[in-house]
């Protein structure tokens, strides 16, 4: 199968403008007649469903908590981009693009990244209509900061809890369109496969999470906006409900998974302590803003960070990159943060840790101003480690964080599957082999409210799509395949509980195909995962009903998906043998040790196909052009 | 440390329940208080037994997943914390605790400590927004918000639906969710066109799923993890009051 981007011609500024026009439109008395499933509700699903709802498609929407409000999205904290240039320092669309495609290191598409910079600014207005509260200045006019190594200040910002008020702008949007009954809303709901008739995306199977029934239902077009696979490495900063099984399931089902292996590690996030930690919390990017990161000179060197003296301080990232200093982009400060733990110089009890120091900060602006910035993540910090940042230096380390990999979609965000689309974190579209800082949730909104609504009425204005219904045979053997693998599961009777299974999981990935990655090392990964599926499937144990509330069995399912997932995360690792974004191989850097790309054999996205379990995918290639900007080597010095 | 658990089972909505006693062994004080239940759940796992029921995503304060009683307090004894934050170095070696679900007609019983609050999200679609469209909206910075109301408004936009508040009353009222959404919106001038419609749908609503009325207890406010304060009630019984006199012309 060939790969069709669907990129429209024409100069990059007006591909966007140019394709809606050449789009199909969906009479309106007829957009009623089309019902449009959406599976997730974080920014990408409560988006689309408030847009096409407000359009007047009969849209049915599934979340797995128990309301659409608390999808994962809510956790962002930092902020998000847009290209308005209010702070008249330099900003433009042009420059976002540019900053983008050149954080991502040069492997997303041009076009794609073109339109999200371009449609970001509609976001903030919209987002502002709804009430969302950002942070203003004085005389009333949106404040703004910079964020995550931009050098221009484009963040907007609602405290430290912008996905939640985004999140719940999107929501409350949703909701008015249950109430108006143009959506339907059905929580507690996890996809558990697609349905395919005639090749084409018409419906999804779930199981009910209350009940354990397992329900059908059938649309013209499903929409895709799980999230990302971050928690595949057990420990992450995602909720711990986030889960590739979604993707997982369409992808076995035909939809090709593009560029697995590009994960980002967040730089900031508390570091690990003890072995039954559930989760790793995020410390916000911006306090990279104010904070400085060290470690000691000397490794060993276990004096409390007071003692330590000036000089006797290595702030490796001022060090190394003068102009960029703390700022540096997210994948360069996760590994030198490793390098310098590598080197026995990490802090705190486990050695897997640096430091980030307010004190110059608070001696400049005041303990008042910092606590105004920053506050509740200082809270939250002392919440969980019982130390006081206002006085002692925080310990940070990095962690997975977000899943540039994803779903393959075109430019229409459709995958390989007919009328199967993939917004948000699920698909791999926009941030290449990096994201940058308050890009995540600007793509999701983008997806949602302004690129959607266009994109599926093309396709539903020239697909032919048959009326079905859910008693459609594709529908009955799609149930009694997710129920034979429910009945599995709860037939095993091992040992071992799913947690268990999905720590190992997790470890064997973070050390392997973590933040530094070799061939030996994959390749080892490669052979032992399918080991471990193995045990899995012998040994795991799943007690409890399964008509009925079983969180277990859920999780069972969610880590059985992950056991056959990693395969391809670690074979997409293996095949890219050049270092790019957050895909670090350690056979391929400068003699200073920064990832060192290779545009000329690897200037592509990766899209892998499905075969069987066990069995390699096969390969497909979608080149990379830029006719844009010009592939260069990153650099931060 | 040890701690002894005397945790609320109930298989199913319709079934009558009762406490099961349980020790956690080996707990660090390092735990977050769902860690701690972690392990106590691994431990019945491994025996091939029914897991207690909770629910959590975030486990960081603010998708409002989480929440139970804690010897008779909604998200246990710290001020302002969610019980996913809570930690077990707040607790001593073999203190003995009380797990409860939320105890509210409107928040039925799913399973041990899940309960129903699909409630809150009714409250929502009543009016909990304004009514704009994707596409009309001008430039965000023709629209301008004086901090102070800004700040106010992100304070009452803070809550996280959890839930704790209804919880804690004695009458079971949301009073303080309800009102921490009016008054969100009411701060803002985007809430101005809808703002009398708005709390009289939301309120409502809010007596039809079943909530009670607000007796000015301030329980509500007191287990808040968010913190959000009384204040807002007062506000949306003032917003009420006004939206009365204003549709009445
Ligand atoms: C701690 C943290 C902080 C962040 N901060 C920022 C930030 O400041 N700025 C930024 O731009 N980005 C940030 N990000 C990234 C950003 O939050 C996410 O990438 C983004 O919110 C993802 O949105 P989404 O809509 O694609 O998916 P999600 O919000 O993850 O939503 C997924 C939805 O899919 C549903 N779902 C999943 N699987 C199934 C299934 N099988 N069946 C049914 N439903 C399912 C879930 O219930 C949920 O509703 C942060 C991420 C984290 C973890
Ligand atoms: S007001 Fe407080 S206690 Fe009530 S739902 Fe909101 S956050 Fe929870
Ligand atoms: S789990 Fe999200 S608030 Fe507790």
């Amino acid at each position: 199968m060939q790969l069709d981007s669907k990129t429209p011609g024409g100069p990059l500024a007006e591909k966007w403008d140019r394709h809606r026009f050449e789009s199909k439109l969906v009479n309106p008395a007829n957009r009623r007649k089309y019902t449009i499933i959406i599976v997730g509700t974080g920014l990408a699903g409560a988006s689309a469903a408030s847009s096409l709802g407000e359009l007047g498609y009969n849209v049915l929407s599934f979340c797995i908590q128990d309301s659409p409000r608390r999808a994962h999205s809510i956790a962002a904290q930092g902020g998000i981009n847009a290209a308005k240039n209010y702070q008249n320092d330099g900003d433009s669309i042009q420059r976002l693009f540019y900053d983008t495609v050149k954080g991502g290191d040069y492997r997303s598409r041009e076009a794609n990244v073109y339109r999200l910079a371009h449609l970001s600014v509609n976001i903030i207005d919209h987002c502002v209509a709804q009430g969302v509260p950002f942070a203003r200045e004085y005389g009333g006019l949106l404040d703004n900061r910079s964020f995550g190594g931009a050098q221009v200040s484009r963040t907007f910002y609602a405290r430290g809890q912008t996905g939640q008020q985004l999140l719940l702008g999107a929501y409350q949007s949703m909701m008015r369109q249950v109430e108006k009954g143009s959506v339907k809303s059905f929580s507690n709901r996890e996809m558990l496969d697609v349905v395919l008739i005639d090749g084409q995306a018409r419906g999804i199977v779930v199981r009910n999470l209350n009940t354990g029934a397992i329900e059908r239902y059938a649309g013209h077009a499903v929409l895709l906006c799980t999230g990302g696979y971050g928690t595949a490495y057990y420990l992450s900063t995602n909720a711990v409900n986030s889960n590739v099984t979604a993707a997982w399931r369409a992808h076995r089902r035909g939809a090709f998974f593009a560029n697995p292996c590009y994960t980002q590690i967040h730089p900031t996030c508390i570091p690990v302590s003890g072995t039954e930690q559930s989760k790793l919390t995020l410390m916000s990017e911006s306090l990279r803003n104010d904070g400085r990161v060290w470690v000691p000179r000397t490794s060993g060197d276990k004096r409390p960070p007071k003692q330590i003296p000036e000089a006797e301080r290595d702030y490796y990232l001022e060090r190394r990159y003068p102009s960029f200093g703390n700022l540096v982009p997210r994948d360069v400060a996760s590994r030198n943060a490793k390098a310098v733990c590598d080197e026995g110089r990490g802090v705190g009890d486990s050695g897997l840790a640096v430091y980030l120091d307010f004190q110059d900060a608070i001696e400049r602006l005041g303990d008042e101003v910092i606590r105004g910035r920053y506050g509740n993540l200082f809270d939250m910090y002392s919440k969980i480690t019982d130390d006081d940042p206002y006085s002692v230096p925080m310990r940070i380390y990095p962690a997975i964080h977000y899943t540039m990999g994803g779903l393959w979609v075109d430019y229409n965000l459709m995958s390989t599957i007919p009328g199967l689309h993939v917004l948000g974190e699920a698909n791999f579209a926009d941030h290449g082999a990096n994201r940058l800082g308050a890009s995540a949730l600007m793509q999701g909104l983008a997806d949602g409210y302004f690129v959607i609504p266009y994109t599926l009425a093309h396709y539903l204005g020239s697909a032919t799509l048959p009326a079905v219904t859910t008693d459609h045979d594709a529908f009955k053997a799609s149930e009694a395949a997710v129920q034979e693998r429910i009945d599995l599961l709860l037939s095993v009777k091992g040992s071992k509980t799913p947690r268990q299974l999905h720590r190992e999981l997790g470890g064997l990935l973070w050390d392997e195909v973590g933040m530094a990655r070799n061939e030996a090392g994959l390749r080892k990964t490669l052979e032992r995962i399918p080991q471990l599926r193995d045990e899995f499937w012998q040994n795991v144990s799943v007690p409890g009903p399964k008509n009925n509330l079983n969180k277990n069995l859920e999780y069972a399912g969610r880590v059985a998906d992950y056991l056959e997932f990693a395969e391809v995360l670690t074979l997409d690792a293996l095949h890219r043998q050049e270092s790019c974004g957050g895909h670090f191989r350690e056979e391929s850097q400068t003699p200073d040790g920064e990832a060192l790309r290779d545009d000329a054999n690897y200037s592509y996205v990766a899209a892998w196909e499905f075969q069987e379990v066990g069995k390699a995918p096969h390969l497909h290639k979608e080149p990379l052009t830029f006719e844009y900007v010009k592939p260069s080597q990153r650099s931060y010095k | 440390m040890r701690i002894f658990l005397k945790v609320w089972r109930q298989a199913t909505p319709r079934d009558r329940g009762g406490f099961v006693d349980y020790t956690a062994e080996n707990i660090s004080p390092d735990m977050s208080f769902l860690e701690m239940l972690d392990v106590v759940n691994e431990s019945l796992i491994v025996k091939g037994q029914d897991p207690i029921a909770f629910d959590s995503d975030c486990r960081e304060g603010i998708c409002g997943t989480c929440g139970f009683l804690v010897g008779g307090v909604p998200h246990g004894p710290d001020p302002g914390t969610s019980v996913c934050q809570l930690h077990m170095r707040r607790f001593k070696d073999d203190d003995r605790l009380v797990l409860e679900p939320w105890r509210a007609r409107a928040f039925p019983v799913l399973k041990d400590l899940v309960v129903d609050r699909s409630a809150f999200d009714r409250i929502i679609q009543a009016g909990g927004y304004t009514s704009v469209n994707v596409g009309g909206a001008q430039d965000a910075n023709l629209i301008l918000v004086a901090k102070t109301a800004s700040d106010k408004a992100m304070d009452s936009a803070a809550c996280i639906g959890c839930g704790a508040c209804v919880a804690a009353c004695k009458n079971a009222s949301a009073a303080l969710f309800t009102s921490a959404k009016v008054a969100h919106l009411a701060f803002l001038p985007q809430g101005q066109p809808e703002r009398a419609t708005r709390v009289v749908a939301m309120v409502e609503r809010h007596d039809a799923e079943g909530f009670g009325s607000c007796s000015n207890e301030g329980e509500c406010e007191a287990v808040c993890p968010k913190e959000i304060p009384i204040t807002n009630i007062a506000h949306m019984n003032r917003e009420y009051l006004r939206a009365m006199l204003v549709t009445r012309d």
